[in-house]
């Protein structure tokens, strides 16, 4: 139920924490917003003029995860149309949907000796960070943002996302400037 | 057990705020559609999010016990060499999660 309504992984997982110690709704609203404070940052590169309709564009900001974002943000996916965007965000959500489903069956018959499976969305990320990188091509932003979120996992342990994230658009934005031939502020 | 108007409750609230961090900032950043600040974020912002989220997704790694380290070390190295010579995402990731299982489970025990 939670993997439905909410869609939003990593939530859950502080979510089942939060209510089995019978959190008070008030910090459970925080939590949400420390957890996804993130999706502010997609919303900024997000190609969301390509979804036309109010009712697509409801739907595409619902499954605006954290894959989504990732795989419209490879090159290729500039020219992408509604039908595309929108045809890479549903299955995410049946597949993070079923998925979590299973996971709760099968969960249990994996053997306790196997360990290191999660290491999966590490492997995810670091992949898609490939991408960003050559798509990029900005080694001191590369230094920065290793940086950042260090300091971030340090200073706030699992609140770093935002954390990170936020500093690292800080970060672009005084270079952005101090670089640009024109004032924009 | 918690009530059932407890969990409803928090549930709702959960979605509420997820999908409001979502499609909220669309509705403000429309008018900056059309500076030259969003093709540089486009650009420039993937790559601090994605080091954002491998570090996320490693912050409970044991950094101070060596041996359990070496496996993911390992791990991500074998994956982020694959993905520059196949660039193949799923195959990345399967050998990768591959390494880390075989060396975690079997190896550095």
């Amino acid at each position: 139920m939670f993997a439905t309504v909410i869609f939003a992984g990593s939530l859950e997982f502080v979510l089942v924490g939060l209510v089995t110690a019978a959190a008070p709704l008030s910090q459970i609203a925080v939590a949400a917003f420390l957890v996804n404070v993130r999706h502010i940052f997609y919303a900024l590169t997000f190609p969301m003029h390509q979804v036309h309709g109010t009712r697509a564009k409801i739907y595409s900001s619902f499954t605006l995860t954290d894959e989504a974002y990732a795989l419209t943000m490879s090159p290729e996916a500039k020219g992408w149309s509604r039908r595309r965007i929108l045809a890479v965000q549903a299955p995410f959500q049946v597949m993070w949907i079923t998925s979590a489903t299973l996971g709760a069956l099968a969960g249990g018959l994996i053997p306790s000796s196997v360990v290191g499976l999660n290491f999966a969305s590490t492997a995810f990320f670091l992949v898609l960070a490939v991408e960003a990188h050559q798509a990029g091509r900005d080694v001191p932003g590369v230094l920065v943002a290793v940086g950042v979120a260090l300091c971030a996992r340090a200073a706030v342990g699992d609140a770093m996302l935002a954390v990170a994230m936020g500093a690292f658009a800080v970060f672009l934005l005084i270079r952005f400037t101090l670089t640009s031939p024109r004032s924009h502020a | 057990m918690p009530s059932t108007g407890y969990l409803v409750g928090s549930v709702a609230i959960c979605s509420a705020v997820t999908w409001a961090l979502r499609a909220l900032p669309f509705l403000a950043l429309a008018r900056l559609r059309h500076s030259a600040l969003l093709p540089y974020f486009a650009r420039y912002m993937p790559i601090g999010v994605m080091i954002s989220l491998v570090v996320f997704a490693l912050r409970d790694a044991p950094v101070a016990h060596p041996r359990q380290v070496a496996p993911l070390a390992a791990a991500a190295a074998v994956t982020v060499a694959l993905h520059l010579w196949r660039r193949n995402l799923l195959l990345s990731m399967f050998v990768g999660t591959a390494v880390n299982v075989i060396l975690a489970s079997l190896v550095f025990r």
